[in-house]
């Protein structure tokens, strides 16, 4: 009961935190089930967001200006792995830790030190997690809630275009889309921009959430982010068929990923195993559908022996 | 109109996998014509295709569509003047995608693709029209994902995508061999009516000799990564399987050797 209590206390942070990793995690959705590409970019350019926003922000720039250099930063980073893919035909997986090793050192260079600290006690800030309990649009329950309503609309519309229809079809067959006259290469860049956007945009959100933007908080994004894409498929991939329903059901699979880590930790697991358990919930859950496959051949294989035996 | 000259191509060359696929291809094509291509495994039929579509580069030679020479272009810039279609059902159409965004992936080849809607309502109502032509019940299931379909549905579907804006060349690479004969009889069948109905250049590998002659008024065979025989017209519709074989020993000097086609005589 004690316990249940003090879950239903950190109720708002975890799920804010969700929220926010969401839209990171609608990120890797665009990459890792539509491009069918796992990029590893995020890590670098999720904290490559959060510099920008942050030392953009101690500047006293604009709040909504902020967050969009941080979406422009990320849209960079993507072009930078994407160019490394498509120019000069590094598989992408390599191109994502090429650029993400390198946005290190850009990250340093941004913030010039590891962390750099956002009071906001001193600075104006769009949400913080001081405020997840006021009633009021400063609470990042309803910002963020609000803007990844919009993102969702946004991304739901752009695929829906010629030109999102593009990504799409290259991520499905990109024999049949050369052949339909789309160039491939120039989508899957366009489609990793596009999730970096996205992902550095979250970035940008955490460090104004937490005070603060560090060089290592993007560590494990990758994870996180397929943690909340399997979750939200496992969860509502039965009912959630539309684009729109499936990029919401991401959002939900990260809410339910932060609270279920909230339990965890308020159930009194060491919190320096998080990352032990994130990396083996995905794992288990990336090896399920070959499990399953496994499992229908080896039965198949059976009934037909059964078959000619009789 | 359709021109290859002098078109080769070798793979892996100086290796020990060194495979000379096309030796020299000349071949010329008129408004209307429909060529079937016939020849054993490794004689160069795929690959001329692929040559075409810009799959991969020339090694010398050139190709030229309508008056546009296309060697240099990349493969989808390329797919402007092309249609084609494939042996493997699933290569043809984009399977997480439904049935009309598949058309209307189609319906924009060539285009420059910006931010107008992908499908518009105008289009769903001709999609609906087209596909009552092909009988096979897919008027009914616009928003059905392709991955649904049976692979005699993905053929015709695929067809039907490479046809849907008329291209200048329609090539089919073998696109009913992985198909059961009856189904296969009906993407044929589909096929000859599509072509017919737009007088499209069409080049059409088969492994069925018999469908072949039957099929379209020109005949090549192919040996080596060359054109060895080459029948048009009249001759072609008297044609039979054995003075076929008969003219492609007396032209390559060997026996034709193909269990697949030998097969399915």
């Amino acid at each position: 009961m004690e316990i249940f209590s003090q879950l239903l206390k950190a109720l708002p942070g975890s799920v804010s935190q969700g929220l926010i990793w969401g839209i990171m995690a609608i990120g890797v959705f665009l990459t890792y089930r539509i491009l069918d590409v796992a990029d590893l970019t995020v890590d670098g350019s999720f904290a490559t967001g959060g510099a920008v926003a942050v030392v953009l922000i101690l500047n006293g720039c604009n709040l909504w200006l902020a967050m969009l250099a941080a979406f422009v930063a990320g849209l960079l980073a993507g072009a930078i792995t994407g160019l490394l893919h498509s120019l000069m035909g590094i598989p992408p997986i390599l191109a994502g830790i090429l650029t993400q090793l390198s946005l290190y050192s850009i990250n340093l260079k941004i913030m010039g030190k590891a962390n750099q600290s956002i009071n906001v006690n001193k600075t104006d800030l769009l949400i913080s997690l001081r405020w997840v309990k006021d009633f009021a649009f400063h609470n990042p329950l309803i910002t963020v809630s609000v803007v990844l309503a919009v993102l969702i609309a946004l991304l739901y519309w752009f695929f829906g275009t010629e030109m999102g229809c593009g990504i799409r079809a290259t991520g499905s067959n990109p024999n049949m889309s050369r052949a339909q006259g789309i160039n491939t290469s120039f989508n899957k860049v366009l489609g990793i921009m596009l999730s970096n956007g996205l992902v550095a945009f979250s970035g940008a959100f955490l460090a104004q959430y937490q005070g603060f933007a560090d060089v290592k908080m993007g560590q494990g994004a990758i994870v996180i982010g397929l943690a909340a894409v399997i979750i939200g498929e496992a969860l509502f991939g039965k009912i959630f068929k539309n684009f729109a329903l499936k990029l919401l059901s991401v959002a939900f699979g990260s809410i339910i990923y932060y609270i279920v880590i909230q339990a965890v930790i308020t159930m009194g697991l060491d919190a320096n195993l998080l990352k032990l358990l994130s990396a083996v919930i995905v794992a288990i859950f990336l090896a399920i559908p070959y499990w399953k496959r496994l499992y229908t051949e080896k039965h198949m294989r059976k009934s037909k022996g059964g078959k000619v035996n009789a | 109109m359709l021109d290859i000259i002098n078109v080769q191509k070798t793979f892996n060359p100086g290796t020990i996998n060194e495979k000379k696929a096309l030796n020299g291809i000349n071949l010329h094509l008129d408004e209307g014509d429909f060529v079937t291509v016939i020849g054993g495994n490794g004689a160069g039929k795929s690959t001329m295709l692929n040559m075409i579509a810009g799959v991969y580069p020339v090694d010398c030679g050139s190709i030229i569509v309508d008056g546009v020479d296309i060697t240099g272009l990349p493969e989808y810039k390329r797919a402007k003047y092309l249609g084609r279609v494939f042996q493997d059902p699933m290569t043809g159409t984009a399977a997480d995608m439904q049935i009309e965004e598949n058309l209307a992936l189609a319906a924009r080849r060539g285009k420059r693709r910006f931010l107008r809607p992908g499908i518009t309502a105008k289009e769903r109502t001709e999609y609906k029209e087209l596909l009552k032509i092909l009988d096979l019940g897919l008027e009914d299931r616009l928003t059905a994902k392709v991955g649904l379909l049976s692979g005699g549905q993905r053929q015709a579907l695929t067809l039907l995508m490479a046809t849907l804006k008329k291209p200048k060349l329609l090539l089919l690479d073998e696109h009913t061999a992985a198909l059961d004969p009856k189904t296969a009889k009906k993407v044929l069948d589909i096929t000859e009516e599509i072509v017919t109905k737009n007088n499209l250049i069409t080049v059409m590998i088969t492994h069925n000799m018999a469908d072949a002659i039957r099929v379209g008024n020109r005949l090549i065979m192919m040996h080596e990564g060359q054109i060895v025989v080459d029948v048009k017209g009249e001759e072609k519709k008297k044609l039979t399987i054995e003075q076929l074989l008969q003219m492609f020993e007396a032209s390559s000097g060997s026996q034709f050797t193909s269990d697949k086609v030998m097969l399915s005589k």
